[in-house]
């Protein structure tokens, strides 16, 4: 699970986990590589992982919070799991049409509907 | 006798900035405040932010990547009411943007970066590179709706 220190609140529900980032901003390396971390020790401790990322705090990302999405889809993928991302506003959501990320993340409006969209 | 206290009529500076998270995101609120003032909304500065954080990212990962980690990195920007400059300069050896592979790709989709690059010539207006590709010059042209 997260540490104490961590930059996530991490919430599980019917065998869902919600993360949620406490920054609004999700800009400085460091901790981009952190939440990194943290991800991959939710995705390795959890058996067919069903990850939620809520976005609902964001305002701002960088090209290296996308960068570490990637790898945390990479890894969701090699155990199983799966990997919805939500709550994104449409300043936030124009960064990943412009680089088309939202062909490769399975995207919801809310985290209610992504927890609904589980296989 | 002009009042050397006095604001300069258009908000500009030129800064060397270290690879320190509270120096980037201080020069960030300095541009995007003066930004604020000149009547630029949520979403162009949100464009303008972002640009300037990718071209420091770039600058300090690979500009500066075999050079000692105390480099610093030039800014300067003009903010007035039609329009926001940027000037970032490293270091480095400099690279060729041309080069630069296409992101958005099929082949390079999963690729974990490469994307600053394009988000800046997404956002800014204009963007041009100095001949020895270590100096990017952005600038963000206030849309008519904003007035």
């Amino acid at each position: 699970m997260a540490s104490e220190d961590s930059r996530l609140r991490v919430t599980v529900e019917d065998g869902v986990t919600r993360v949620d980032f406490i920054d609004r901003n999700i800009l400085d390396e460091a901790n981009i590589k952190a939440i990194g971390e943290d991800l991959a020790q939710i995705i390795e401790s959890t058996d067919k992982p069903k990850l939620i990322i809520s976005f609902a705090n964001v305002d701002h990302l960088s090209s290296a919070a996308l960068g570490q999405l990637i790898s945390v889809n990479s890894k969701i993928r090699e155990h199983s799991g799966q990997l919805r991302l939500a709550d994104i506003s449409p300043q936030i959501y124009e960064v990943f049409a412009i680089t088309k990320l939202n062909k490769l993340f399975e995207i919801h409006e809310t985290a209610a509907e992504a927890a609904g969209s589980f296989s | 006798m002009p009042d050397p206290q006095a604001q300069p009529a258009t908000p500009q500076g030129r800064v060397e900035v270290a690879n320190d998270r509270s120096a980037i995101t201080a020069l960030g609120e300095r541009v995007l405040a003066a930004a604020e003032i000149a009547g630029y909304s949520e979403a162009s500065r949100f464009a303008v932010r972002l640009a300037l954080e990718e071209a420091l990212v770039n600058a300090f990962r690979h500009g500066h990547k075999d050079l000692p980690k105390n480099e610093t990195v030039g800014v300067e920007f003009e903010v007035d009411e039609r329009s926001i400059r940027l000037v970032v300069t490293d270091r480095g050896p400099g690279f060729a943007p041309d080069d630069v592979p296409d992101p958005t790709s099929d082949e390079n989709l999963t690729k974990t970066s490469g994307r600053g690059l394009l988000l800046m010539r997404a956002y800014m207006t204009e963007i041009t590179h100095n001949q020895a590709g270590n100096q990017i010059r952005m600038r963000y042209c206030k849309p008519a709706s904003e007035g």
